[in-house]
């Protein structure tokens, strides 16, 4: 840069341009200036009250191209506080569209800080209790009906306050199992390729081939395949009868498309089982997936499937694997670990009560997930979990089984250390929880 | 075809692996002890990932619904 330009840049900054004059001669350029120190303009020949001046003109430019300087200044102040990013990606949009001083900008964000303060929870304060509150009593409101068929056509899950126990008792398979899975980018605007795919996906047994008929005459179960079927599954009659030699290991015919089956023994008894066999059989597909509907979303297919096999699925070719979700928080703790566990359920609870039009605050959530996870391995939130882990024999007996929890005490000689809340309201004594939790420390001198 | 990485999935955090430096400074800025933080079985899916040892301590940077980035720790045991 030339040193008329940089005279001219420094006097937009607000600096004389005797000093502006004096800098450039001393071989100082906007970016050294940024640099430098205070004594650095003072061996420059500027006396050290003119220097501090400069040191803080330097920083508020008002022309264009100072604008992103002093982001920079916003950027480095926000890094120094201890705000969550959520706040300071706001205050870094908003800050820079306005133009501020520097005192000015300390004033608001000392005031952000504040207000971020104030609103944190307080020591001692009893999260617990607001959160099951802050639950409970919207769930008051949920309803008592089972099932719905929510957004997706065709599938029936379980929602409301069944679905909410279901996800709090920490079930290892839900009621209702499914599945949502997204595709990869090649094939998910395909709707013949998609409509492939599912057929390969969904659990596909003899009886979706045909008709099952059971000859008592004959002693022999016939199965008329159909052809469309076949077709769509991409499965030949011949294949069928190798599938079902290997399954069920006994003796099967195949005349035309009909399909001829014997029983190793031409009892009754036998043929009934033989019939339940068949029904229980894979010939192809992913155990589990017992139905697939195809729906069309913002322009691209995406299954929902009824049943849930997430491992496998996983794996799959032509899925997209990374955002493939399921409703069993089980299966997700044992596929995907403990956190994806955990963000599963505040997940699942926030659409679950969102969907019955009730807004509880992410934050009760959040720690009902973290109380469930904490120990590293999912725990219902009850007498066989959370509740029934408390160390204070009181504080259980308070809660269910009163009798089984005293007597197993008794028997053991358990002690009571009267450090929770519960069996500090039993034996009458004040609470630890808000002031009653603060004691004076005497530091003897 | 490859096997997919569970740290890939949508709902699996980052989990960074600490040192031994870095629990010292975790534990002391809080004034706690290994066992005060929330605990990982070696046998959940994301250990055996990044092959995390009993003992051991893992950062879990969270996508907060409130805060943007959370930070959590959890430590590894047996199991």
């Amino acid at each position: 840069m030339a040193k008329k330009d940089t005279v001219l840049a420094l006097r937009k900054r607000g600096i004389s341009s005797k000093m502006a004059q004096i800098l450039c001669d001393a071989g100082f350029t906007l970016s050294k200036l940024e640099k430098a120190s205070v004594e650095d303009l003072v061996k420059a020949g500027i006396t050290s009250r003119n220097a501090n001046l400069i040191m803080k003109n330097r920083i508020r430019p008002p022309t264009e191209k100072s604008k992103d300087m002093s982001s920079d200044l916003i950027d480095s102040k926000l890094r120094g506080l201890l705000l969550p990013t959520t706040i300071t990606d706001e205050l870094q949009r908003d800050l820079r569209r306005i133009k501020l001083t520097e005192v000015q900008l300390d004033k608001i964000l000392q005031m952000v800080v504040d207000a971020y303060e104030r609103a944190k929870v307080e020591p001692c304060e009893a999260v617990g209790i607001i959160a099951a509150q802050s639950i409970g009593e919207p769930g008051t409101q949920m309803t008592m009906r089972t099932f719905h068929y929510a957004g997706v056509a065709e599938i029936s899950i379980t929602l409301g306050l069944p679905r909410l126990i279901e996800i709090l008792d920490a079930r290892k398979v839900p009621s209702t199992p499914m599945m949502t899975i997204r595709l990869k980018d090649e094939i998910k605007s395909d709707r013949d390729k998609v409509r492939k795919l599912a057929w390969e996906i969904e659990t596909t047994s003899l009886l979706d081939l045909g008709d099952l008929s059971i000859d008592l005459a004959e002693m022999q179960i016939c199965i008329d395949l159909s052809e469309k079927p076949l077709l769509q599954r991409n499965i030949s009659p011949e294949e069928v009868v190798e599938r079902t030699i290997d399954e069920l290991g006994v003796d099967v015919r195949l005349e035309g498309l009909k399909l001829i089956i014997h029983p190793e023994q031409p009892s009754y008894r036998e043929l009934l089982q033989l019939v339940e066999k068949i029904r229980g059989m894979v010939l192809k597909g992913i155990e589990g997936i017992e139905r697939i509907v195809i729906r069309k979303e913002d322009g691209e297919y995406v299954l929902y499937t009824e049943g849930s096999a997430l491992k496998k699925i996983l794996n799959c070719d032509g899925i997209d694997p990374t955002k493939v979700k399921t409703n069993n928080i089980n299966e997700i703790a044992d596929v995907l670990g403990i956190e994806a566990a955990r963000n599963s359920i505040i997940y699942e609870a926030m659409e679950t009560l969102r969907e019955q039009g009730l807004e509880v605050d992410v934050r009760h959530i959040m720690l009902v997930a973290d109380m469930m996870t904490c120990g590293g391995e999912l725990k219902q939130i009850g007498r066989h979990g959370v509740a029934g882990e408390k160390s204070s024999v009181l504080s259980r007996a308070a809660f269910e089984v009163t009798v089984t929890h005293l007597l197993e005490a008794a028997i053991h000689g358990d002690v009571d250390e009267l450090c929770g809340v519960t069996e500090n309201v039993i034996v009458g004594q004040p609470i630890r929880l808000g002031t009653g939790d603060v004691e004076p420390i005497y530091k003897g001198g | 075809m490859k096997e997919f990485s569970v740290l890939n999935h949508d709902m699996v955090p980052e989990h960074i692996l600490l040192t031994e430096d870095e629990i010292k400074k975790l534990l002391a800025k809080y004034r706690i002890s290994k066992g005060h933080l929330p605990k990982i079985k070696t046998s959940d899916p994301v250990c055996k990932e990044i092959n995390a040892k009993a003992g051991d301590v893992l950062k879990v940077v969270r996508d907060s619904m409130t805060a943007g980035k959370a930070l959590s720790y959890r430590l590894v045991i047996e199991g």
